[in-house]
């Protein structure tokens, strides 16, 4: 079987799975799980420094952004200049150019704002950012991204952190047929079964965050990821069968006794 | 000397007029290769922080990465 590498911006990942850093108990615990999820590129958030406590410890004493590639996001941005701000400071703290954009429209469901998320978008790659925009299974918005200058699709699967899996396969069918960027499934991922079927459908990856960070095992929780993100992969490349609605024998008909 | 009050991560911090923002990143044990320096809503450049001299009402905005989804 020939290399079948995930190529974002350029640059050849063999991991489809990303893997988020929030939600976990401590830095340990993040960096272990990371390590059995076998995810080569994680998503930070850049928030500010705690001045009062020196001594606190540092995400990149844990993970080391030279082996792991760090994916800035703008999580908890509502509108496009917040956004704006913080990944211009995410490019300063080390010269992340990759980014992943998420403008949210909607606190309680987590929705993204698709109007900002596109001006968003326009203004970054303008700035030689390569973006990853976080959106809706909306094949029309994905498209109007792509033609913004995106560098992947992550359309939802589901609200963040909801675990409800992908609850419109046909949209994400859609998007994935029509694109030639790379489509990530971004959010609402509750199981691994969950990341094969995104697979199965084509997407070229997955972001997971709180299907691990919140299993009652992480560690298996991230193994159970990296497994299901493989067999899902290799699945869709092995080209399923036709669906039939009759059976069809396995056995050979002829030469019965 | 004079001193000015100026706003660090939202935090009122007093400070000698006219002192160093390096000398404030010093004293707050800031890893500057880490962070990531906005004064008065401009980033600035972290290696003219010797440069930059301090004055009232100055708002800086430390900040690093952490954990997130």
């Amino acid at each position: 079987m020939k290399k079948d590498k995930l190529i974002i911006a350029k640059k050849k990942f063999d991991s489809r799975l990303i893997v988020g850093t929030g939600k976990y108990k401590n830095m340990a615990e993040c960096a272990k799980a990371i390590k059995f999820s076998g995810a080569e590129i994680v998503t930070v958030a850049v928030r500010r420094v705690n001045i009062s406590n020196k001594n606190k410890p540092l995400l990149m004493d844990y993970i080391d952004p030279k082996k792991i590639t760090y994916l800035p996001n703008t999580a908890g941005c509502f509108n496009s200049k917040d956004a704006l701000r913080t990944l211009r400071l995410a490019r300063e703290i080390g010269g992340w150019k990759l980014v992943k954009l998420e403008v949210l429209g909607d606190k309680k469901n987590l929705f993204p704002d698709m109007i900002e998320t596109l001006k968003t978008t326009e203004v970054l790659t303008k700035e030689g950012f390569r973006v990853m925009v976080y959106c809706n299974d909306d094949p029309l918005m994905a498209k109007r991204l792509e033609n913004s200058g995106a560098d992947a699709i992550m359309p939802l699967a589901a609200p963040i952190g909801s675990g409800l899996g992908i609850l419109n396969k046909i949209n994400i069918k859609i998007i994935r047929k029509q694109t030639k960027l790379p489509v990530i499934i971004d959010a609402g991922l509750g199981q691994a079964s969950d990341a094969t079927i995104a697979m199965e459908l084509g997407c070229d990856g997955v972001l997971v965050n709180t299907a691990i960070a919140k299993a009652k095992k992480p560690f298996e929780a991230a193994l159970a990821f990296k497994n299901a993100v493989v067999a899902g992969r290799q699945s869709y490349n092995s080209g399923r069968i036709a669906k039939t609605l009759m059976g069809n024998p396995s056995s050979p008909t002829t030469g019965i006794i | 000397m004079k001193k000015i009050k100026i706003k660090v991560n939202g935090k009122v911090k007093t400070v000698l007029n006219n002192s160093k923002l390096f000398d404030l990143l010093k004293n707050l044990n800031i890893p500057i290769k880490k962070v990531a320096i906005e004064l008065n809503q401009e980033i600035i450049d972290k290696k003219r922080s010797t440069n930059i001299k301090l004055k009232k009402d100055d708002k800086i905005e430390i900040v690093h990465f952490i954990g997130g989804g």
